[in-house]
This record gives structure tokens, C-alpha cells and sequence, in this order.
């Protein structure tokens, strides 16, 4: 790793205010980011710790939405958001191991952005809202416009993820087929049912990142059923190719665990 | 460099750090508490894993600077007042839950952690608790059922090694 300075401030007002500053970049768990930086694909001559931040860390349900601080950890959310939203919990209880699970967060998955990642399709198949807060104040992004493609995201040069806000569904399950030496998402679905309709969300296929899948959210939207989705040819996204799996067999497991999901679902 | 302090095992222990030092360089080169391995230094394998503030963490995966002023429990923490095997390392021994022993002191505090939240895993629970810790020589089966003995749960008696 090349040598840096680590500074760790106690608000999000100060932690913005540092990442003013020159070659500046913000570090939460670094359960993603301190393996790039080992392997020297990242570099800052500042990294801002946001694990000091307290008004970041909490979870908090009312009103029918679930809301993560920023630095929520995945075991965090685990934990405590069992009984007010299982299928996020079960999520978050299920990304990596447990010590990655002490560390990692919400806002880091989220601002990473990696196309195999399990938050994404959390944040995307709950049609969640990202607050990120910069210089210039806070601002609310869907999660329809904040997903852009593979490590893609609406977020500026200078925003921290402060919060995710999850509309909590009726409904909802997240199915994994576990790639197993990373232990990421091969591919994984989300599926939600909310009273205006289904959304499904999908990880770990497409070379453009998570992605709704549409044809199924109408199908499931008028009935939601495995058989709903029986007649319908996979997504036809830019499936990824890798030694893990062909672009045809993921786009199958993309049907068969939107199948499975829905059959889960509670 | 600045002077982080810790409280490992119990006491407080200080010594430089930079920016960059992992938690595990400050314990097996700051302290020289090197029973805190480094198998992949990459956060796969879990040979590096120690507890901080009562949680499971990989050590070569944080930042000793960020987490200054914590507890921290490693393996040498591990065993009884008088220096004999704690509960957990006593069952892997007579469970021979080790071979080369290299894995063992992240096996032993991610067990630690699984029982402290789960006093009575199914062997099903140990093994899926497990998958962050990769172990070479046993093929895991002696460390799962070292995990049940050290719950208090019936095993099969350690099988003999054939001559
Ligand atoms: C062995 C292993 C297995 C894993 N398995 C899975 C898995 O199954 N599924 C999965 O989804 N993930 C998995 N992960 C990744 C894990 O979930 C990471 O914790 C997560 O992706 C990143 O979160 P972090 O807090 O560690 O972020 P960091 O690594 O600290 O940061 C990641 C990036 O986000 C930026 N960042 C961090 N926080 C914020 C914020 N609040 N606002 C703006 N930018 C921010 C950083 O600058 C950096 O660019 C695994 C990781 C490991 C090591
Ligand atoms: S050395 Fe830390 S996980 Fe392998
Ligand atoms: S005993 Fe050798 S790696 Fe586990």
C-alpha cells in the first residue's frame, strides 16, 4: 500500500469539509476499497475514516420505511432490521462472512457500485432513495437514476452517502446463487411487491450492473406467482461471460431465481 | 508516525503507526503478538481474524489508526488465567481440530464469536458460521466437531490416527 494520511472526524459536516481537500477520498469498513488499495489500484493522499461518524451509523423504521444511515454495517443491519424488513436483513446477513460483516457498510456497497454486489439490487428492487451530502448540501437521488452501469453512479465528486431510505414492501426475497470462491452473488434477484406493484431487481448478470427486469415486474404485478413468469424468455441484458458461468446460463438463473424469490417471498 | 494504543487482552499497549499500518503489522510487528497470522492478506482465508470491541473482524483488513482506542482480543488472550488452554483451544486439541496450525488462531476466535452469539450451533450453524476461515490440512470436519465439544455439546470421541 502506498503511505497516506488517515483521518477519522466525528460528523458529517467535518467529514465533507475534509474531503475538500487535496486528493481526498472517503474509506468506510474498506472491506471493498483496502484490498484495491493493497493491490495498488487506489490511492489518496487523504483517506477520511467514516467510521467515527455516529449520526451515520443508525437504523431507524417509521412510516412504512426502513431508513440506514450511510455507515450502517452489514451485521448492523442484520441484527436489527430483522422485524421490520426481513428480506433486507436476510440480505445484509448473508454478504460475505461474518468479520466482513462487522465492517462493511451500506454506503460503501452502495457507492461501489460493484456489478456483483448485493445492496444494489436491495437499494433498486425497493425503489430506495440515496441522500448523499456534499459541499453544497444534501440531495435525494432514486435509486432509479442512481445505478448507472458497472461501478457507475449518480453520486459527485465530494458526496458522501449519508442515508438509504427503503420503502418496506408487502412482500419481498432475495435469492443468491453463491459464486463460491468469492462468495458474491453468481447471480442474484430481489423481488419486492409493493400495493402499486412488483418490482425485481438483478445482480451479478449484466456487464451494465444491477438491473430491473421489466417483462417479469408486469407479469408479477398482475399475478404474483412463479407461474406468472413461466412464459417469459430471460432477460435479454448484456449478460456477463466469465470462467463462472456463460451469458446463457445466467440469463436462466436469472428466471429460475425471480421464480424462487417470489415462491419465498414474505 | 503517530502512537496508536489499544487495549489487547486486557491491557494497554501503544506503539507507532502510520496512515497504512493494518491492524495485524501493529499486532505481530508493533507488539510482537504473532500468534495473529497472515494467510492471504487479501480478506479470503480469516487467518488473521481478532476480536474488536466483542466483534469478529479480519485484522489485515483494518486500519489500526481507525480503530484507535479499542478492545482487541487475540489468540494469545485466548487461554486460561494459569497459561493452560482456554475451553475452545483445549477442544480443538483433543478434537484434533489442527494439523499445521496455521488457520487455528482465526478458527479459535471465529468460534469464540459464533458461541458467544449462539451458545448451542447446530453443526450445520458451526459450519456455515465458518466460511470465512479456510483451512488446508483438516478438512474442516475434526474443527466442527472441536466447535460442538468446546459448546458442551456430545461429539463422537476423537478417532485414532491409523498406524
Ligand atoms: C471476503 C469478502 C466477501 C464479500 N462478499 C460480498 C457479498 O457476498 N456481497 C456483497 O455485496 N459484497 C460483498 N463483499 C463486499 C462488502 O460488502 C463490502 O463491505 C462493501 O462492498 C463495501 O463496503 P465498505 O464499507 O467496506 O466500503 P469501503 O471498502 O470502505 O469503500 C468502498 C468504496 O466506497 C466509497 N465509500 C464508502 N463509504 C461511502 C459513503 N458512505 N459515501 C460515499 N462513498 C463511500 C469508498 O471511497 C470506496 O470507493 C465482500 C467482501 C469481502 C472482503
Ligand atoms: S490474512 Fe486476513 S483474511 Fe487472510
Ligand atoms: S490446520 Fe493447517 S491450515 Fe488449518
Amino acid at each position: 500500500m502506498y503511505d497516506f494520511t488517515l483521518t477519522r472526524p466525528t460528523t458529517i459536516a467535518d467529514a465533507v469539509s475534509a474531503l475538500q481537500g487535496e486528493d481526498a477520498q472517503p474509506i468506510a469498513g474498506g472491506q471493498t476499497l483496502l484490498p484495491t488499495m493493497k493491490a495498488r489500484l487506489a490511492q489518496a493522499e487523504t483517506f477520511v475514516s467514516l467510521t467515527g461518524i455516529s449520526e451515520m451509523r443508525g437504523i431507524s423504521a417509521a412510516d412504512g420505511v426502513l431508513t440506514l444511515g450511510g455507515g450502517a454495517t452489514h451485521a448492523t443491519v442484520a441484527r436489527e432490521a430483522a422485524a421490520s424488513y426481513p428480506a433486507l436483513a436476510s440480505l445484509a446477513g448473508r454478504i460475505g462472512d461474518p468479520a466482513v460483516r462487522t465492517r462493511g457498510t451500506v454506503g460503501g456497497s452502495i457507492a461501489n457500485n460493484d456489478p456483483s454486489a448485493c445492496y444494489p439490487a436491495g437499494a433498486l428492487g425497493s425503489g430506495a432513495t440515496i441522500t448523499a451530502t456534499g459541499p453544497n448540501g444534501s440531495r435525494e437521488i432514486a435509486a432509479d437514476d442512481y445505478f448507472q452501469g458497472m461501478f457507475a453512479t449518480a453520486l459527485e465528486e465530494g458526496e458522501i452517502i449519508t442515508k438509504v431510505a427503503f420503502p418496506i414492501p408487502e412482500k419481498a426475497a432475495y435469492e443468491k446463487m453463491l459464486q463460491p470462491a468469492s462468495r458474491f452473488p453468481l447471480v442474484a434477484v430481489f423481488v419486492a411487491k409493493y400495493a402499486d406493484g412488483v418490482r425485481v431487481a438483478i445482480t451479478g448478470a449484466s456487464t451494465d450492473g444491477v438491473f430491473r427486469w421489466s417483462e417479469a415486474e408486469a407479469a408479477l404485478s398482475g399475478d404474483f406467482s412463479p407461474a406468472a413468469i413461466e412464459g417469459l424468455t430471460p432477460p435479454s441484458n448484456d449478460m456477463i461471460s466469465d470462467l463462472h458461468g456463460t451469458p446463457e446460463y445466467r440469463a436462466h438463473l436469472c428466471k429460475v431465481l425471480t421464480a424462487r424469490a417470489v415462491r419465498s417471498a414474505q | 508516525m503517530e502512537n496508536v494504543t489499544l487495549t489487547v487482552n486486557g491491557k494497554e499497549r501503544s506503539a507507532p503507526a502510520e496512515g497504512r499500518t493494518l491492524l495485524v503489522e501493529f499486532l505481530r510487528e508493533g507488539l510482537r503478538l504473532t500468534g495473529t497470522h497472515v494467510g492471504c492478506d487479501t480478506s479470503q482465508c480469516g487467518a488473521c481474524l481478532v476480536h474488536v470491541d466483542g466483534e469478529p473482524v479480519k485484522a489485515c483488513s483494518v486500519l489500526v489508526q481507525d480503530i484507535a482506542g479499542a478492545e482487541v482480543t487475540t489468540i494469545e488472550g485466548m487461554a486460561n488465567a494459569d497459561g493452560s488452554l482456554g475451553t475452545i483451544q483445549a477442544a480443538f486439541r483433543e478434537h484434533h481440530g489442527l494439523q499445521c496450525g496455521f488457520c487455528t488462531p482465526g478458527m479459535v476466535m471465529a468460534a469464540a464469536s459464533l458461541l458467544k452469539e449462539n451458545p448451542k450451533p447446530t453443526e450445520a450453524e458451526v459450519r456455515h458460521y465458518l466460511e470465512g476461515n479456510i483451512c488446508r490440512c483438516t478438512g474442516y470436519h475434526n474443527i466442527v466437531k472441536a466447535v460442538m465439544a468446546a459448546s458442551g455439546q456430545d461429539v463422537a470421541p476423537p478417532a485414532v490416527a491409523a498406524e
